[in-house]
């Protein structure tokens, strides 16, 4: 195979996959901040909700993480609009992983503060500081410390994730690439391109994510 | 004089099971008393209910004559609101069999989180205060470790200052010395001896029977969730009247 023609190629499309990209990288982002957020509602309704609640909340995780995310990110579009909901495919997309990212992250942050001694709460209780404060100085810091790996790879999982809008319609990098291929006919460089700048964004989430472990760590 | 602290006729159940059956005890301000006795018999429970950390469902405690815990409205009895509780928690101290630090602070930042967010003192305030403490445990050099880079022996001296900072008005012991391998018992034994010299107020539950004979002045045997026995050391130990007593005697160490 020449390169020449290929990158002469690159050369012409460099704008649009770069738009792909951002939308990749866009679509991702807003996800993973929008399903962390209401992830840790719902991890905090997992771990001390009433009943009724942490029941609702655990029906909430099991669904949505026994459900394929292609299944979720076509129901937000398809589905959505028969009940009056109109979201554009990008809106869509955005719902359907924020959604699906919640669910883990709701269980990880259940998991993590259940894995805290109960001897902490119990320190904190006998110096006087009340659930409120015993919560925001004692446990989550100990509980960020020990999601962040798994947070981590989960926010990697969503930039994969992000593909499956290409289903959809939203012109992320993949379906940008497609589009370039089904015109120049070279499937096999651009393809290969496309998982290259994947990898790219990926391994800058684990370098960035490993960063902020060795900061967090505590020294022992 | 009002008495330091109260207990009436404390009752606790887990479910169908009764750890206390009905627990009497009163300590004078300055009183340092230790409560021995086997394993389930009810000591480490009856000094969670001192603080609220077990609920209880029946009897009194009081410190200072205020009522612990649980109020009775209109006939029932109820427990007090949580805000409430957080504040009598801060009567009494605590020390744990497993230490407890908050292993993401140094051990200046753990004494000061209870000075600073719940006593509202400035930072530079508690600062002070904890430095203070820390030194009088031995451990002002290591103040800026956190507990994964201590010893069992100096966690547990870190922890006490971080009970005893709050400045409360009784110090509760709960097995402090059992989670500590034995060449590190003694630093720990030490730093008690050291407070109740200075006057402390303190009710120790512990196995280290030569301990309770040198520091306490008045002893508690619990058996079976109720008092088997209780006196100054120097007599219960070197008489017991019951066999109990006895029998438990013989096989503790004196070391």
């Amino acid at each position: 195979m020449e390169l020449g023609p290929f990158l002469n190629e690159l050369w012409i499309v460099r704008y649009i996959l770069l738009e792909g990209l951002w939308r990749t990288v866009s679509i991702s982002l807003l996800a993973i901040v929008a399903g962390s957020l209401l992830g840790v509602l719902v991890g905090l309704a997992l771990t001390y909700g009433a009943l009724p609640l942490r029941w609702l909340m655990r029906g909430y995780t099991d669904f949505i993480r026994g459900t394929p995310v292609l299944v979720l990110v076509l129901a937000s579009y398809y589905m959505l609009s028969t009940i009056g909901l109109q979201l554009n495919p990008f809106e869509a997309g955005v719902l359907a992983l924020a959604v699906f990212c919640s669910s883990h992250v709701g269980e990880m942050l259940r998991g993590a503060l259940q894995a805290i001694p109960r001897g902490q709460t119990e320190a904190a209780k006998v110096i006087g500081l009340t659930f409120h404060q015993a919560f925001i100085y004692v446990l989550a810091p100990q509980a960020i410390r020990h999601v962040l790996p798994t947070w981590v790879n989960t926010a990697a999982e969503m930039v994969k994730a992000s593909t499956l809008l290409s289903i959809i319609g939203v012109g992320e990098l993949l379906l940008t690439t497609q589009e370039i291929i089904s015109r120049t006919f070279m499937s096999l460089p651009f393809y290969f391109f496309a998982g290259a700048l994947y990898f790219v964004v990926n391994y800058g989430i684990e370098r960035f994510g490993k960063y902020v472990e060795r900061r967090t760590t505590i020294p022992s | 004089m009002t008495k330091l602290l109260e207990i009436r006729d404390l009752h606790k159940r887990y479910g169908a099971t009764e750890v206390l059956k009905g627990v009497d005890c009163d300590m004078a301000k300055g009183d340092v008393v230790c409560v021995i006795g086997s394993s389930g018999s009810g000591k480490t429970t009856m000094l969670r209910c001192i603080n609220m950390l077990e609920e209880f469902q029946g009897g009194t405690i009081r410190i200072n004559d205020e009522e612990i815990g649980y109020e009775t409205v209109g006939g029932m009895r109820r427990r007090k609101r949580e805000r409430e509780i957080a504040r009598q928690r801060l009567l009494t101290g605590m020390a744990f069999q497993q230490f407890n630090l908050f292993p993401h602070l140094t051990a200046l930042d753990n004494v000061t989180l209870g000075l600073i967010k719940v006593k509202k003192l400035s930072r530079a305030e508690a600062r002070t205060i904890a430095e203070r403490w820390l030194e009088r445990v031995g451990l002002l050099a290591r103040k800026d470790h956190y507990p994964g880079q201590l010893s069992g022996g100096q966690q547990q001296r870190v922890a006490i200052a971080r009970a005893i900072a709050m400045n409360p008005l009784l110090m509760l012991f709960d097995e402090v010395t059992s989670a500590l391998d034995p060449e590190l018992v003694n630093e720990v034994l030490q730093v008690i001896k050291d407070l109740a010299r200075d006057g402390m107020s303190m009710l120790i539950v512990t196995h280290e029977m030569r301990f309770a004979y040198e520091v306490a002045n008045r002893v508690i045997f619990m058996n079976q969730g109720r008092i088997g026995e209780e006196g100054d050391p120097r007599e219960m130990f070197v008489t017991p009247k019951t066999e109990r007593l006895a029998e438990f005697l013989k096989t503790s160490t004196f070391r």
